[in-house]
C-alpha cells in the first residue's frame, strides 16, 4: 500500500501563499488575532511549515507518543482522580453489606443466575430495570452538563482509557525512564538488556490487564466465592473466557493504541466537539499572547517582536496524546490539562505571567485578545445552559429516589381460570380458580394474607390448604425475595351471579404493604 | 461535485464534496487499521475452515471442528431428556401414597401429568377437564367422585379402566334398566323422591317405597351413593347426565353407563402417576382416608 504522491508534473502553483475568499494568506506562523483582533474566527492558524510538498497520503503511520514527566497542579489532580478511580473499581466488589440471611451480602452485585441487581441498600428487580435506564440517561446527560462546562474534563480524567493509559505510561517510565530515554530505547538493537526489559515491563501490562480483566468478573458473582473457584479452575468457563478478552482489550488498549483509540475509535470526540459551544472551558493556547514565538535570545535582542511562546516544546512533550495544542482545538486533545502544568512551570521559569495555555473560553478568548478583563469563572460554569442540563440531571436522579424510596415491596397479579370458568361443587355451591402471584420484594420471608373483597359470601382455599379450612382469607408465606404463585379456590353459595370482586394482599408485618387486583367471579346463568 | 483541494490548516486533502460551506477531509486512515482488517481476513479463514460456512445444496459444509446448531440442540435435549429421567426415576420409586409428602416432586408429576393429560384425556375431558354434560363425562374438577377422588383410587381407576371387558380388576357395576317397571304415576313419584334427596322436590310416600325397595342398595337410603360400585351420589348439586324430570326418568328407565378404556399397557406405570397427580391436583382431590397399610413393602418393588 503506497501513497500515490499526488503532486502531478507541471503543477506550479506557489503553495506558500493561498488565497481564499479573497483573502492572500501565508503558512507562515502568524496570529490573525494580532493582526486583526476582531477576526475571531480565524484566529487560530496553522504553525507548520509551507505545504508546498505535502503528498497526499492514503495510509498513516502512527508517531510514537512517548510523554515527558511533569508535575503541576493539574498533574497532581489527575493523580488524585486515578487513584480515586481505580480504587472503585478495584475495591467495590469487596465491600460487603448486610441483606440479613437471604440474600447475597456483597454491596454491588450483578446477580444474573437470579436476576437481581443490587447496589448497597438498593435491589432492583427485572421488571424496574428502567432504573438502571434512568441511571444510564442520567450518566448521558452527566457528560452533557460536564462538557458544556469544562469541555472534554471526562476524557482528560475519568475515562477508563485515559486512567489506564497513564497507569502504562508511567509503567513505562519506571521501566524505561523517560521520554528521550524511551524513544533511544525504542531505536535500540534488541540486546539482552532490552529483551529482559521489554519482557519484564510486558509482565507488568499483562499483570495489569489481569486484575483489571479479573476485577470485572468479581461484580458478577460473590468475590471471594469466585476468586477461590477462578484459582481452583472451579469457576464457570465464561469467567476465564471474560477475563481473558479483558486482559486482552486492556494490554491492547492501554498498553499499546493508547491515544489511537481517541483519535480513531471513540466516538465520544466527535459528538462533544457538536456539543460545546463559545462558552464551554477549554484547554486553549492564548496565541495573541504568544505569537510570533521566538526564543528568549531572539527576543532580548528584538524587544517587542516576539510573543511569550518561545517555542521550547515542553507542552507538545508532555503531551499524552503527543499534538501540538498551539494549533487550536482538535480532536486528539483529551484536554488532561498537562500542557498547562507545562507552559506554567515554563513561564515561571522565565519570569513570564502564567496562562500563556490555559483553560479559557472562546468568548474570553476574544474579550481577552481585544484588551478585556476575562469572566470569572463561576460565572463561566453558571450559565442557564449549565444549569439547565443540571436540573435535567438533578431532576431525573430526584424523581428516581423519590419512586425508589416509595414502591412498594409487596405485588399481586392474578389470572382467573377461563377453561372451565366456574365450577359446580356437590354441595351446590361455585367454584372460580384463580393463579395468583404474589412478590415478596424484601429479603425475608413474610407472611401475607390474602383477602377476598367485594364477594359476599365467599370462602377461599389454596393448593395446599384443604377445602375444609376454606375461609375468607387465607395466609401465606412467601419465601424472601420471590415470587409465589399460589393456586386459589374460591367457592360462593348457590346463586350468587357472576360479578367483579377483588382480591388484596396484604404483608403481615409492621410495614402492612398492600396490593389489590380487581377480577371477575363466573357464575352458571341462574335458570 | 468533485472538487478537491489541500486544506492548509490539516495539511489533508478534501474529499471534494461541500454541504452549506462543510468540507470533508479525507483523513488517512491509520496503519494498524489495514493490519486490523488483515487480521480479520485471516480470522475468516480460520473460522471457514473451522465451522459450517459454504452453503451446498442440502447442507453446509462441515466445520473441522463439527460444530452445528443442531448438534447443540440435541446436546440440550438429551441434558434435558437426562434430567427428566431422573424425576421418572424417583416417581417409579415412589409409593403414589408418599406424593403428597415430596412436594418438588409433587410439582414435577402434576406437570407432566399435564401434559399427558393433553395427549390422551382431553379426547372425552375437555382441555380444561370439565367433562360434558351431554355426554355424559364426568367433570374431574368438581368434588363429586364416582369411584373415589383420592390419589390411590384414581391411579387404579387409570390402570384398570372403568366397564372394560378383559380386566378382571375393572371397575365395573351395572344399573339395571327398568323399562316397563313403574307405571307413569310411579315413576313420576319415583323422580320426585329422587329430586327431594337434593331438596329440589317435595317427596311422596310412593316414591320413597320405591327408592327403598329398588334403588338404596346401590344409591344409599338417603342417595349418598357408593363408591364401591360407583353408584352416583342422588343428593348432591351434580348431575352427571341432567337434573331435568325427562333425564331422570330416561336415565331410571334405560340407564347409560360411562366407560373408560384402561392405561394399563398404554401408557407406563410412571405416566399414570403423573396423570392422577394431575387430575388430583384440579381442585376436587382428596386426601386419603387413612394412608395405606405397607406402602413400604411397595418401595422395594422396584429397587
Ligand atoms: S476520546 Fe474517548 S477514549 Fe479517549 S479519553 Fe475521550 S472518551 Fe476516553
Ligand atoms: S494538548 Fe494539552 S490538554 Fe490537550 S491532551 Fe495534550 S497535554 Fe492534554
Amino acid at each position: 500500500m503506497n501513497n500515490p504522491n499526488e503532486r502531478k508534473p507541471g503543477d506550479d502553483r506557489d503553495w506558500s501563499v493561498v488565497v481564499e475568499d479573497g483573502v492572500a494568506k501565508t503558512n507562515e506562523p502568524v496570529s490573525s488575532a494580532v493582526a486583526e483582533p476582531e477576526a475571531a474566527t480565524r484566529r487560530h492558524e496553522p504553525h507548520e511549515p509551507a505545504r508546498t510538498h505535502l503528498p497526499e497520503k492514503l495510509y498513516e503511520k502512527r508517531a510514537v507518543v512517548h510523554n515527558k514527566r511533569i508535575d503541576g497542579p493539574f498533574r497532581r489532580f489527575k493523580w488524585l482522580v486515578m487513584v480515586v478511580t481505580l480504587a472503585i473499581y478495584y475495591i467495590t466488589p469487596w465491600i460487603r453489606w448486610d441483606r440479613g440471611p437471604y440474600a447475597p451480602d456483597q454491596a454491588v452485585l450483578v446477580d444474573l443466575a437470579n436476576r437481581r441487581f443490587y447496589m448497597f441498600g438498593i435491589e432492583i428487580w427485572p421488571h424496574e430495570f428502567y432504573f438502571v435506564a434512568g441511571l444510564l440517561i442520567m450518566a448521558g446527560i452527566g457528560l452533557f452538563l460536564i462538557t458544556s462546562a469544562v469541555g472534554r474534563a471526562w476524557c482528560g480524567y475519568a475515562c477508563p482509557q485515559t486512567v489506564w493509559t497513564d497507569l502504562f505510561q508511567h509503567i513505562d517510565r519506571l521501566f524505561d525512564g523517560d521520554r528521550n530515554a524511551r524513544h533511544r530505547l525504542d531505536k535500540a538493537p534488541w540486546t539482552f538488556g532490552k529483551i529482559l526489559r521489554r519482557g519484564s515491563k510486558w509482565t507488568v501490562y499483562l499483570f495489569i490487564g489481569l486484575i483489571t480483566g479479573g476485577a470485572w468478573i468479581l461484580y458478577f458473582a460473590d468475590a471471594p466465592t469466585l476468586l477461590r473457584d477462578f484459582f481452583a479452575g472451579e469457576a464457570a468457563p465464561v469467567a476465564y473466557g471474560t477475563v481473558a478478552v479483558l486482559t486482552l482489550t486492556t494490554v491492547t488498549l492501554g498498553g499499546f493504541m493508547r491515544e489511537q483509540v481517541c483519535v480513531y475509535m471513540c466516538p465520544w470526540p466527535r459528538i462533544q466537539t457538536a456539543m460545546m459551544d463559545e462558552q464551554s472551558l477549554l484547554v486553549t493556547y492564548k496565541d495573541w499572547r504568544g505569537e510570533p514565538r521566538g526564543s528568549i535570545k531572539k527576543a532580548q535582542k528584538n524587544p517587542g517582536a516576539f510573543g511569550d511562546c518561545i517555542d521550547c516544546q515542553q507542552c507538545v512533550q508532555v503531551c499524552p496524546t503527543g499534538i501540538d495544542i498551539r494549533e487550536g482545538p482538535q480532536i486528539g486533545c483529551i484536554t488532561c490539562a498537562l500542557c498547562i502544568d507545562a507552559c506554567d512551570r515554563v513561564m515561571k521559569d522565565i519570569g513570564r505571567p502564567r496562562g500563556l495555555i490555559d483553560y479559557a473560553t472562546l468568548e474570553d478568548c476574544e474579550r481577552e485578545a481585544a484588551g478585556g478583563e476575562p469572566k470569572s469563572p463561576w460565572r463561566t460554569l453558571f450559565r442557564p445552559r449549565t444549569l439547565v442540563y443540571l436540573m435535567i440531571w438533578g431532576g431525573i436522579g430526584g424523581a428516581m429516589l423519590f419512586a425508589l424510596g416509595v414502591r412498594s415491596h409487596t405485588d399481586l397479579t392474578v389470572a382467573p381460570d377461563r377453561n372451565p370458568p366456574f365450577m359446580l361443587l356437590s354441595d351446590g355451591s361455585v367454584r372460580n380458580a384463580y393463579t395468583l402471584k404474589l412478590r415478596n420484594m424484601e429479603s425475608r420471608p413474610r407472611d401475607m394474607e390474602i383477602a377476598i373483597e367485594g364477594l359476599p359470601g365467599a370462602v377461599m382455599w389454596t393448593e395446599n390448604v384443604n377445602r375444609r379450612d376454606a375461609a375468607p382469607t387465607q395466609t401465606v408465606n412467601v419465601p424472601a425475595d420471590l415470587v409465589r404463585q399460589v393456586r386459589a379456590y374460591v367457592a360462593v353459595p348457590a346463586g350468587t351471579p357472576s360479578q367483579e370482586f377483588s382480591f388484596r394482599v396484604t404483608s403481615l408485618d409492621e410495614q402492612r404493604e398492600s396490593d389489590v387486583v380487581q377480577t371477575r367471579f363466573d357464575a352458571p346463568e341462574s335458570e | 461535485m468533485a472538487n478537491k483541494r489541500i486544506d492548509e490548516p490539516t495539511g489533508t486533502e478534501t474529499v471534494g464534496h461541500e454541504w452549506d460551506g462543510i468540507e470533508e477531509l479525507n483523513t488517512p486512515l491509520p496503519r494498524w487499521w489495514l493490519w486490523t482488517f488483515y487480521l480479520t481476513i485471516i480470522f475468516s479463514i480460520g473460522y471457514v475452515i473451522a465451522y459450517p460456512a459454504w452453503p451446498m445444496i442440502d447442507r453446509a459444509t462441515v466445520g473441522m471442528l463439527n460444530w452445528s446448531s443442531r448438534g447443540e440442540l440435541a446436546k440440550d435435549m438429551s441434558a434435558a431428556d437426562q434430567a427428566r429421567a431422573t424425576v421418572r426415576e424417583q416417581l417409579a420409586r415412589i409409593p403414589i401414597e408418599r406424593l403428597p409428602e415430596e412436594s418438588g416432586l409433587m410439582q414435577q408429576a402434576v406437570a407432566g401429568g399435564a401434559a399427558a393429560f393433553r395427549v390422551n384425556c382431553v379426547q372425552c375431558h375437555g382441555s380444561g377437564a370439565a367433562g360434558s354434560q351431554e355426554l355424559g363425562y364426568p367433570n374431574l374438577n368438581d368434588d363429586d367422585w364416582l369411584w373415589g377422588g383420592d390419589l390411590k383410587a384414581i391411579e387404579y381407576t387409570l390402570v384398570h379402566g372403568i366397564r372394560q371387558a378383559g380386566d378382571d380388576e375393572t371397575r365395573m357395576s351395572v344399573m339395571p334398566p327398568f323399562e316397563g317397571a313403574f307405571d307413569t304415576a310411579q315413576l313420576d313419584a319415583l323422580v320426585d323422591h329422587v329430586l327431594s334427596l337434593s331438596g329440589k322436590a317435595e317427596t311422596n310416600a310412593t316414591g320413597a317405597r320405591i327408592y327403598a325397595d329398588n334403588c338404596a342398595a346401590c344409591h344409599g337410603p338417603a342417595g349418598g351413593g357408593d363408591r364401591a360400585q360407583g353408584a352416583p351420589t342422588l343428593n348432591d348439586a351434580i348431575w352427571l347426565r341432567g337434573s331435568s324430570r325427562e333425564a331422570i326418568k330416561r336415565q331410571i328407565l334405560q340407564p347409560r353407563m360411562g366407560m373408560m378404556p384402561k392405561w394399563e399397557g398404554r401408557l407406563d406405570p410412571v405416566t399414570i402417576k403423573m396423570l392422577a397427580a394431575y387430575v388430583h391436583s384440579l381442585g376436587g382431590g382428596e386426601d386419603f382416608v387413612e394412608v395405606a397399610e405397607n406402602p413400604e413393602a411397595e418401595v422395594d418393588e422396584q429397587p
